[in-house]
C-alpha cells in the first residue's frame, strides 16, 4: 500500500494537515491498520521532498500551529499516473497456513487439528467483520472495506477445507519426497 | 452460551436413506434466541439434520427434544401443530405458492391458523414491509427477482411468530449481493424478535452471520478447532 499517494489522494480536495489527513485516512479506510501520526509527517516531508506536495502554510484554529500541505502539479500528475497503473498480482504468494500444515506433517504434528484451530480463528474473524458490516449505521466505506477482509478470509477457508480433505494424499507425497 | 438450557436439543441422531447413513450419531443444541450455523461439504447430513430438528422426518435412532416435548415420538397431528405455530421453514428455493401473490404467500400461514383474510393480509403486508419488499406484494413468484422471491419467503417463515427457523441454504440459489440482502434481513428480524435460527449452509460467509457454528462431517459433528 502507497502511503504518499493515499495522502496525495486526501490533499485532492484541498490544502491539509497531517492530523486531519490522518483522521481522514482511518475514516475512509476502516478496516485497513491506522496510520501512525509519525508516518504522516514523514510522509508529507517526502512529497515536499520531491516537489510533490508544497507547504500552504499554517492553521491555528484555536489550538497549536498546524502546517497545511497542499498537491503541487506534478503532484496531481503522479497520482494520476499511480492510480491507473494496474497493481500487478503477486508473483509468489506468502502462505504461512500452507507452510504449517507442510511443517506439521515434516514434523509428525497433527496438521488437521492445526486446520481446524485455524478454521475456528477464520470463522471467529469473519463473524466480527460481519458485526461490523450489518451493524446499526455501517456506511457503504465500512461495508465494502469488511467485504474486501471477509472474501480473502472466505478464500483461506476454501483452500483450507480442501487441503483438509487432501491431507492423506499430502502426507504421503511430503513423506516420500 | 449463558442459558444451560437448549430450546431445542438432537441427542445421537441416526438417520438412513436406504443403504445411505446420512446421519450417525450427531447431537446439537440450539439455544433460544441463538442463531447457529450447520455446516459441511454435499452429502454430510446437513439437510437431514435439518429435517429431523423440524419435525418433517422421524430420526431412525437417538431423540429431538423441544421444549421438553420429544419431537421424534410425536403424533403426526401434534407435530403438524408444531410446525404451523412454533417453528418456520425455508428452503433454497423459497418454494412460494406460484399461484399466489407474495402477500398472499405470507398470509397463507396466518390464515391457516385462524385470522381472518383481512388481518392475515396486513400483517403479510407489515413482514414484506420488514424484509424490503412491500412494494412487491401484489406480484406473483415469478414476476420477482430471486432475491426478492427469498425474501418473502423468509418473511412467511417468520409471520406465526415461530420461536424457531430452519433455514436450508436460504442464499443458495441468490447472488452474493441479493444474498446479503436476504441475511441481513433474517438476522436483524429473528434479533428483534429472539427468534432461533438454525442455518444449513456450505458458505462461511452466510455461516458468519451467526453467532456459533458446527460442522457436519459424514453425519457426525466434528469436534470444533481450539484456538491456542
Amino acid at each position: 500500500m502507497s502511503t504518499r499517494h493515499i495522502l496525495l489522494g486526501l490533499l485532492a480536495t484541498g490544502p491539509s494537515h497531517g492530523y486531519d489527513l490522518k483522521r481522514r485516512h482511518d475514516e475512509r479506510f476502516p478496516q485497513a491498520r491506522p496510520l501512525a501520526y509519525g508516518q504522516v509527517y514523514t510522509t508529507l516531508q517526502r512529497l515536499v521532498r520531491d516537489g510533490l506536495a508544497e507547504v500552504d502554510g499554517t492553521d491555528t484554529d484555536g489550538g497549536p500551529e498546524r502546517t497545511l500541505y497542499r498537491r503541487t502539479a506534478d503532484g496531481t500528475r503522479e497520482l494520476a499516473r499511480w492510480a491507473g497503473e494496474i497493481a500487478p498480482p503477486a508473483p509468489f504468494v506468502t502462505n504461512e497456513i500452507f507452510a504449517k500444515v507442510v511443517v506439521s506433517i515434516l514434523s509428525g504434528g497433527d496438521p488437521a487439528a492445526y486446520l481446524r484451530a485455524q478454521r475456528t480463528a477464520h470463522m471467529e474473524r469473519m463473524r466480527e467483520l460481519t458485526a461490523v458490516k450489518t451493524g446499526p449505521g455501517a456506511d457503504l466505506t465500512t461495508v465494502l472495506s469488511a467485504d474486501y477482509a471477509l472474501n480473502h478470509l472466505d478464500a483461506d477457508l476454501r483452500w483450507m477445507t480442501t487441503t483438509a480433505a487432501r491431507l492423506t494424499t499430502l502426507t504421503a507425497e511430503v513423506d516420500s519426497a | 452460551m449463558s442459558n444451560p438450557e437448549p430450546l431445542l436439543a438432537a441427542r445421537d441422531l441416526t438417520k438412513a436413506h436406504g443403504r445411505t447413513e446420512a446421519l450417525r450419531g450427531a447431537s446439537v443444541e440450539l439455544h433460544a434466541g441463538e442463531i447457529l450455523a450447520v455446516t459441511g461439504a454435499s452429502g454430510s447430513g446437513k439437510s437431514t439434520l435439518l429435517h429431523c430438528l423440524a419435525g418433517i422426518v422421524r430420526p431412525d435412532g437417538g431423540s429431538v427434544s423441544y421444549g421438553g416435548e420429544r419431537v421424534d415420538r410425536l403424533p403426526e397431528r401434534r407435530l403438524s401443530e408444531l410446525r404451523r405455530t412454533e417453528f418456520g421453514v425455508v428452503f433454497q428455493f423459497g418454494q412460494l405458492i406460484p399461484e399466489l401473490t407474495a402477500l398472499d404467500n405470507v398470509a397463507l400461514p396466518l390464515m391457516l391458523g385462524g385470522a381472518g383474510r383481512r388481518e392475515a393480509r396486513d400483517r403479510a403486508g407489515e413482514w414484506l414491509e420488514r424484509f424490503g419488499v412491500r412494494g412487491q406484494g401484489e406480484l406473483r413468484p415469478g414476476e420477482m427477482s430471486g432475491g426478492q422471491a427469498q425474501r418473502a419467503s423468509l418473511a412467511r417463515a417468520l409471520v406465526t411468530g415461530p420461536r424457531v427457523v430452519f433455514a436450508d441454504e436460504p442464499t443458495g440459489a441468490l447472488d452474493s449481493l441479493a444474498g446479503e440482502q436476504a441475511m441481513t434481513a433474517l438476522v436483524h428480524t429473528a434479533r428483534e424478535a429472539g427468534t432461533s435460527v438454525l442455518l444449513i449452509t456450505h458458505d462461511a460467509q452466510v455461516a458468519a452471520y451467526a453467532d456459533r457454528e458446527i460442522r457436519l462431517s459424514d453425519g457426525v459433528v466434528v469436534p470444533v478447532g481450539v484456538t491456542a
